[in-house]
């Protein structure tokens, strides 16, 4: 069996302030794959990330890109990591096409080799038009965009991308999720994605870890995941509002408007039943949909199990 | 990285700051070239003219190593806290840091980028003392030997004083309270032959003092020190702080969490 693209083990990170961001966490991300890393913000997802591009330094555990353990040839490793960060992360002042090459360039790559290569990368994400433009200048997609092709220049086998469509509009990020898909599928390049749109890590990715409180809580499939969903929530749309939610067998059934109304399905019950009693009461529904994403309902749900076992914890941790 | 990427990086990161630099040139080769003009009109000229000969020389002759020298440490190290410290603030610091580029290219391109700008300042100056002196080298070797190596110290000052910074004022400091005192009595405008005993003594545990008098040596053939220990001495001193500055950047102070 090949090697995992990333492997993490025992990876603990105590910050100097004495706060325990990761607890000894294990991962692998198999090669080619399209990976999810969700958790809430302060999770451990960044630290995580910035431990295997070396951001951030380890207090303890192992982490090997592609097998090559980051502690005994850390060069070797970097040459198969492209990282696209949360934050903006280059000079505003340079020349867009200067950045790219300078990127190249730290890599070892000669200017005659990167200039078609950042070409190309340019037209791909529609930044040719930019490149001789100062990167203070570009919108806040582009320079996110800008980010992603400065991360692909040497030609990367696992590029970590964390939140790379925050802030973006919704046509700009989707055009960047089909090129995300096309480099995972027609070049093989392994992805592993941060994201708090949580549809994107549906529609995108096959595996997914949820991290809090610094421990994986969750390592799984999409589907897999999925499957384990309890309860899914829709929003009816009333054609004529009504004066109190109407009473529905083994339902459980909300009023958020005067024409919305709030349904809890759980798993096995059938839709079918709801509608038929609807119809007895004389309520006619014009459209339906989920309140939440599926993923985002089971992510909720996670974290809110998490969060109140850690609370528990803490209680029982106070001497008397 | 094989050597051919090792050169490659290296000057990337050189090309890069010297680009930074020219972009930027009424900034940064500009007031230096203003400010010593008017320090050989009113120093070397109207002043001078008054003062007479210093170990012999014309008082105008006297202070142009000086000047130069004066320009090539500033130059130098600011150069690479500003660029540094700059990349840090924009996170731009973090292109480096997960790139394969082992420590020591990283510190070495910020090094010649800053000895680029050091040099190229003291050059520029060195044609504008031209015009008022004959600038004629009595002992090249010396010369270049010494620029060279003063340049090379402070631009790696210039790059501790940048990984230690937090905020734009921590890097003014040291260039504003340590390095122009210490430029000012390292014997720019006058020889330490004039000052009572005491200070003369006081006088020598400065650098810079070295590196002025060696470089004049090297212009004029006089100086108020030994040349070969001065030499020895600043060598000594680019070991020490290029290790630390390696040392320092292997630890990720200032610039990982």
């Amino acid at each position: 069996m090949a090697e995992p693209a990333l492997s993490i083990r025992g990876l603990t990170k105590v910050y100097d302030n004495g706060f325990t961001a990761l607890k000894g966490i294990d991962l692998d991300v198999p090669q080619g794959d399209f990976f999810a890393l969700l958790g809430p913000n302060g999770a451990g997802k960044s630290t995580t990330l910035g431990v295997v591009c070396s951001l951030v330094q380890k207090t303890a555990g192992k982490v090997s890109i592609y097998g090559t353990d980051i502690d005994k040839d850390f060069a070797k490793a970097k040459y198969n990591l492209g990282v696209v960060p949360q934050e903006f992360n280059f000079s505003q002042f340079e020349k867009v096409e200067d950045i790219i090459h300078a990127q190249a360039g730290y890599y070892g790559m000669p200017l005659r080799e990167a200039k078609p290569r950042c070409n190309q990368l340019l037209k791909d994400l529609g930044l040719w038009d930019k490149r001789n433009g100062p990167a203070r200048m570009l919108s806040g997609g582009m320079k996110r965009r800008l980010m992603i092709a400065r991360a692909l220049i040497h030609r990367p086998r696992l590029l970590i991308l964390d939140e790379p469509t925050a802030g973006v509009d919704i046509e700009l990020r989707r055009s960047m999720w089909e090129y995300m898909k096309r480099i995972n599928q027609e070049e093989g390049t392994t992805i592993i994605l941060t994201t708090h749109y949580l549809e994107e890590a549906e529609s995108l990715c096959r595996n997914i870890a949820i991290i809090n409180h610094g421990e994986i809580v969750k390592n799984t499939t999409v589907r897999q995941l999925l499957t384990e969903l309890d309860t899914e929530t829709f929003i009816l749309d009333l054609a004529a509002p009504v004066e109190k939610p109407p009473r529905i067998d083994s339902f459980e059934v909300e009023q958020t408007e005067g024409s919305q109304l709030t349904l809890a399905v759980k798993k096995g019950q059938r839709l079918n039943d709801v509608f038929e009693q609807l119809s007895a009461h004389g309520i006619n529904v014009v459209s339906m949909r989920n309140r939440a994403n599926r993923l985002e309902e089971m992510f909720v749900s996670m974290v809110d199990d998490d969060n109140a076992k850690a609370r528990e914890t803490a209680k029982a941790e106070v001497p008397s | 990285m094989n050597p051919r990427q090792i050169l490659v990086a290296l000057w990337t990161l050189v090309f890069k700051e010297i680009r930074r630099f020219t972009r930027i040139w009424p900034q940064t080769l500009l007031p230096p070239s203003i400010t010593m003009t008017m320090y050989f009109i009113i120093f070397g000229n109207l002043i001078g003219s008054r003062i007479g000969e210093m170990d012999g020389i014309s008082y105008m002759a006297y202070i142009v190593p000086g000047l130069i020298m004066m320009s090539v440490i500033t130059n130098s190290y600011s150069n690479v806290a500003s660029s540094f410290f700059s990349n840090k603030f924009q996170r731009s610091v973090e292109e480096f840091m997960v790139s394969p580029m082992p420590d020591w290219v990283i510190l070495s391109g910020f090094v010649l980028g800053g000895m680029a700008r050091g040099l190229g300042v003291g050059l520029i100056v060195t044609v504008v003392a031209s015009f008022f002196t004959d600038v004629t080298i009595h002992h090249p070797l010396v010369t270049l030997s010494v620029v060279l190596m003063t340049s090379a110290l402070f631009a790696i000052g210039g790059f501790i004083n940048a990984l230690m910074a937090n905020k734009f004022d921590d890097i003014s400091i040291v260039p504003i309270f340590v390095l122009t005192p210490l430029t000012y009595l390292g014997g720019v405008f006058y020889s330490i032959d004039m000052l009572p005993e005491f200070w003369q003594g006081v006088s020598m545990a400065n650098p810079i003092l070295y590196m002025v008098n060696v470089f004049r040596y090297g212009i004029l053939g006089v100086s108020d020190i030994p040349v070969g220990g001065a030499l020895v001495a600043v060598a000594a001193f680019i070991v020490g702080f290029f290790l630390l500055a390696l040392w320092m950047l292997g630890r990720g102070k200032g610039i990982r969490s």
